[in-house]
């Protein structure tokens, strides 16, 4: 297996507060990583790092071979490192396959066409419906966004990070505010794209984390404690003691 | 490709009374009516060029009468010594429009918000006190234009020439717009003005498409300034006064914002009231100014989208109406 994605000694400090404490992390080519821990424990922060919106003090970030650290998020989307948003940032008065057009747009390099239709363009709209169709969503297809329930907006958002292949897909909790069949679907989804794609998971939803994730790491105050398969998680005293308390887990 | 829309039927009235007023103002011999309605053609085209980045690109400029001034001040001061050309003055228009456009807007693109507002305000208020201090071409009195634009095959000297073509300048912007806005072009620009922080999330460099939709909107409100220039045969700093920037906002607000058709009809009703009203009463700004605030504040997308709005519930009930008896058998 070759490796995806190398975090090595990242350090972020706001204030007084260590976000991110010389955390190392490498995930290999295929892998679905899951982070998990406490609120606060710095794990958007670690996505607003790796997608570059936000800049570390310290450290390095290796993608996919080469030193990305100093890239501005659109430079690194266009070499395939590709997030979702926690909070749902769609186009709300554009249609599901207008959405996922035009993020297909964004990867095929300029948009100055002045004259045909973006949605005439089969090279745009073929691979979108393809994505919507992975996400899920083929149904909803011609409705506007701002006709679609919370849950379908998640898989909008998954259809619009899949329409570009990307080599990695951060995902900042895709089940957050799901109802259980929702999150379940997502579940099924995610399941339906491991292996094809390498995946950095953010969830809080436990259930999802252990069902879908090769190994998870267990996050807390900006340091990984424990990284292993769920099984080792599961199974490791110090996470219980950090993370989930005395109780053992409930799974 | 026309459907059976209320929408259709009104942009073809529309259309066809445009086109019949040259008959008209002949057959009932008034000739001011083909003059106020070549007024009313030259400011839906400066709208509609608002349009395109108010609108749809969400780019909110309240000095867009300086391209209008701009392009009537090209004509004039280009007439003033001896250059009556009309491909000269276009050409002129053209590339001062786009030159101060892609200058201002370079500057003014890198705010947004009110601040983008003052910006552009101020921008064009630095023009208007350099043509009033401009004392060799007119100065505070503004430039008397001596001779009209000669386009060879057709001068602009006569009413029903620059009637048409201000007729033929604003269909070919709406046909125009039309396509663009739905165009890779349309698409990013529209993008921008719902979500600019994920277009550039998603890798889109949207600086350089808003600049590239300002310039292209100068460009065209200059256009409108060279006929305005022809229609009053005389050009002054007003012409790019900041009222005239807020009236050209008000008519595409009250047409509809991000609506292909409704700048032209935000010019025609305001207009059209303006002058109904001025008629009836010397205190016709109190009455406008209460109905201008009904129609914003009931109309998601002004008076046109009232048509849009009535088409789209009619399509529903249609559909609903196709499932029901799809179901019964």
């Amino acid at each position: 297996m070759t490796c995806m994605l190398q975090i090595r000694q990242l350090s972020k400090r706001y204030g007084g507060l260590l976000a991110t404490d010389q955390l190392s992390l490498s995930l290999a080519s295929g892998e679905l990583h899951a982070i998990i821990g406490p609120n606060g424990a710095g794990k958007t922060t670690l996505i607003g790092q790796l997608s570059g919106e936000v800049a570390p003090d310290s450290g390095a970030i290796e993608f996919d071979g080469q030193d990305i650290t100093a890239l501005l998020p659109a430079q690194r989307a266009l070499r395939g490192l590709a997030r979702s948003y926690q909070i749902t940032s769609v186009f709300p008065e554009f249609s599901v396959l207008e959405n996922v057009t035009l993020a297909m747009q964004a990867h095929r390099g300029h948009s100055f066409g002045f004259w045909t239709p973006m949605l005439a363009q089969p090279a745009l709209v073929e691979p979108a419906v393809r994505a919507i169709a992975q996400a899920g969503l083929s149904e909803r297809c011609t409705s506007k966004v701002s006709e679609l329930a919370h849950g379908e907006r998640r898989q909008l958002e998954l259809a619009m990070v899949l329409v570009a292949e990307p080599k990695l897909l951060l995902l900042d909790e895709p089940m957050a505010g799901m109802s259980h069949q929702e999150s379940g679907n997502v579940v099924r989804t995610l399941q339906g794209l491991k292996g094809r794609y390498t995946m950095l998971l953010v969830e809080h939803d436990m259930d999802a984390v252990f069902a879908l994730a090769d190994r998870i790491s267990v996050m807390v105050y900006g340091r990984i404690i424990a990284s292993g398969t769920p099984d080792d998680i599961r199974n490791n005293e110090e996470v219980k003691i950090a993370y989930l308390g005395e109780e053992a887990l409930p799974l | 490709m026309m459907r059976n829309t209320l929408t259709a039927w009104f942009v073809a009235l529309v259309v066809l009374m445009l086109l019949a007023v040259p008959a008209y103002a002949r057959l009932a011999n008034e000739p001011f009516a083909l003059t106020f309605v070549s007024r009313i053609l030259v400011f839906a085209l400066a709208a509609v060029s608002l349009n395109l980045i108010l609108g749809y690109g969400g780019m909110v400029s309240f000095g867009h009468a300086l391209y209008m001034g701009l392009g009537a001040y090209v004509v004039g001061i280009l007439a003033q010594h001896g250059v009556s050309n009309g491909w000269v003055q276009l050409a002129a228009t053209m590339a001062t429009c786009a030159l101060v456009g892609l200058l201002t807007g370079a500057i003014s693109l890198r705010t947004s918000g009110i601040a983008f507002i003052m910006i552009t305000l101020a921008f064009a208020q630095m023009f208007y006190y350099l043509f009033v201090s401009l004392k060799q071409y007119g100065g505070d009195d503004g430039l008397s234009i001596p001779a009209r634009s000669e386009f060879g095959l057709f001068s602009l000297a006569s009413p029903l020439a620059l009637y048409f073509t201000a007729l033929a300048l604003v269909l070919l912007s709406l046909a125009l717009t039309r396509r663009l806005v739905v165009a890779r072009f349309g698409m990013v620009l529209q993008g921008c003005r719902i979500n600019e922080r994920r277009m550039n999330a998603m890798g889109f460099p949207t600086f350089r498409y808003k600049l590239t939709a300002y310039v292209l909107s100068s460009m065209l409100c200059g256009l409108s300034g060279l006929l305005y220039a022809n229609l009053t045969g005389f050009t002054s700093p007003a012409y790019l006064a900041w009222t005239l920037s807020g009236e050209l906002i008000v008519m595409v607000v009250l047409g509809g914002m991000a609506t292909v058709f409704g700048p032209l009809v935000g010019a025609i009703t305001l207009l059209v009231s303006e002058e109904i009203l001025k008629a009836l009463t010397d205190h016709w700004m109190a009455v406008l100014g209460p109905l201008i605030v009904l129609v914003v504040l009931t109309a998601r997308r002004g008076l046109y989208g009232y048509l849009l709005d009535i088409d789209a519930w009619r399509a529903r009930r249609q559909r609903a109406a196709a499932n029901a008896t799809g179901e019964q058998p």
